[in-house]
């Protein structure tokens, strides 16, 4: 494997391996087990846009596994002011790395870096397009809690139309044959060109805008926040923000084992008090972007993951 | 006389130039704009629109004297017309017969119709690329962000 692009650079017995592999790294991941896999690697990080999460996560997927990583810090006080196009940052971070994580504000960023450069190229989130690192991390917090990826019904909830976590995840799902039910507003529902896809390609979806009564059948219950930044214009946005809240008492009659799901930030979309809830699963999912990404990280470097790892076996 | 024929004799016939035929019914204003024809700057043209053809149902007819198509610029007629035919007239007898040649990709022939691809972005250097999917309907994708592009958007992003 070598770039990781979209969700269809992986086949489903790829995504199912690099899963068993990312559950593998868990006692490295938690700091519990020391294992330098990735020593004398330097990963770049890239980052065009803001990111706490991803940026982090790569970064310490990389540190935990013994690498290294360089960063292109703020955009404004890189050579991108200056008009450097991406073309030229990423021949040159291609010579200083080994792996490249990218998140760039437009759609085809990262396939188009991967066409410049010679190292792989971690699609980290571009514009509205893909990021399929974190359909990785959700599809493992998934596993996590299910014991698989097959057959769930997945409620997915709030801006589906610009939510490239959305987007990716939603494709993924589908292949392992999950029924979707698409819950947002009218003016922030899933692009009919991917509704359509989806069909083709076997999804059995629902497409409402009311949240509460689908809560009770679902496996999983993906929260999206409403993001200001992709609309343009800000009265459209605060026509829908704060459309839906999940609070607590919204889960009283749900599945024992159903999860709530959220790639952070949120702003208001799911109330502190499901935090202390059996069904919060949204901060292990953010760890779970460590140890998913230091399997991505082994996989797209060709390192393999020894059999057992830790308790001296 | 077949329909076809008919609809070949409504204009005159050329001495020397270029004739495509089976252009689909109303593409050939869109076919004008590929090969840059602006209207006052041109050599004598003839246009045949919206003629019965068993092919097409209705077909559009191009006839531009005194200029012979290039294989490239023909190539790029097949963003609206990949069934037309084209044929080279010297002295009022076909002296070529040409056929569009569409391969798996159309490389910087029009920029994707999203402003926010990133090969819309200002002076990056790599090549516009458009995959083809299928030629009828004729699909074409971004090769870089992968989104499919609408024709009629697409032919006004020519390059």
């Amino acid at each position: 494997m070598n770039s990781l692009i979209t969700m269809n650079d992986l086949t489903n017995d790829d995504i199912h391996r690099i899963l068993l592999d990312a559950e593998k790294l868990l006692p490295v991941a938690k700091g519990n087990f020391h294992l330098p896999l990735l020593e004398g690697k330097i990963l770049g990080n890239l980052f065009f846009e803001p990111s706490t999460r991803t940026r982090m996560s790569f970064e310490t997927a990389m540190k935990r596994l013994g690498g290294d990583v360089i960063n292109l810090g703020a955009v404004a006080s890189s050579s991108v002011v200056k008009g450097e196009t991406l073309h030229d940052t990423i021949r040159m971070v291609d010579g200083y790395s080994d792996i490249i994580a990218l998140r760039h504000p437009r759609q085809g960023a990262a396939q188009y870096a991967s066409d410049c450069a010679n190292v792989p190229i971690a699609n980290a989130g571009d514009g509205a397009g893909h990021h399929p690192t974190q359909t990785m991390l959700d599809l493992f917090t998934i596993k996590q809690a299910h014991g698989k990826i097959e057959n769930l019904n997945v409620v997915l909830v709030g801006d589906l139309r610009f939510g490239r976590t959305v987007h990716s995840l939603s494709y993924a799902l589908v292949r392992f044959g999950c029924k979707l039910t698409l819950v947002s507003p009218e003016s922030l529902k899933l692009p009919e060109e991917i509704v359509n896809e989806l069909k083709n390609q076997g999804g059995e979806l629902t497409i409402t805008e009311d949240l509460i009564p689908q809560l009770k059948d679902a496996d999983v219950v993906y929260m999206t926040r409403i993001q200001k930044e992709r609309f343009p214009d800000e009265d459209e946005y605060v026509r829908v923000a704060g459309i839906y809240k999940l609070v607590a008492n919204d889960l009283s009659s749900v599945k024992k084992d159903m999860i709530v799901m959220h790639p952070l930030p949120r702003v208001d979309e799911i109330n502190p008090d499901v935090d202390s809830t059996r069904h919060a699963a949204y901060f292990e999912q953010a760890f779970n972007g460590v140890v998913t990404r230091m399997a991505l990280l082994c996989n797209m470097l060709n390192v393999p993951i020894p059999e057992k790892i830790g308790g001296g076996h | 006389m077949t329909a076809d024929e008919q609809a070949m004799r409504r204009v005159t016939a050329i001495r020397n130039g270029t004739v495509i035929d089976h252009i689909p019914g109303g593409m050939v204003l869109q076919a004008l704009q590929i090969f840059n024809v602006d209207g006052r700057h041109s050599n004598p043209i003839s246009l045949v629109m919206n003629v019965p053809s068993r092919k097409l149902g209705t077909k559009d007819i191009l006839k531009i004297e005194d200029r012979e198509l290039t294989q490239e610029e023909l190539d790029r007629l097949a963003l609206i017309a990949p069934m037309a035919s084209v044929s080279i007239i010297r002295n009022y007898t076909v002296a070529e017969k040409l056929s569009i040649q569409l391969g798996d990709e159309m490389i910087n022939v029009a920029h994707c119709v999203y402003s926010n691809c990133i090969s819309n972005a200002e002076r990056e250097p790599l090549p516009h690329r458009l995959k083809v999917l299928n030629t009828s309907p004729m699909t074409l994708q971004c090769h870089y962000c992968g989104r499919n592009q609408n024709l009629d958007r697409l032919v006004k992003n020519l390059l």
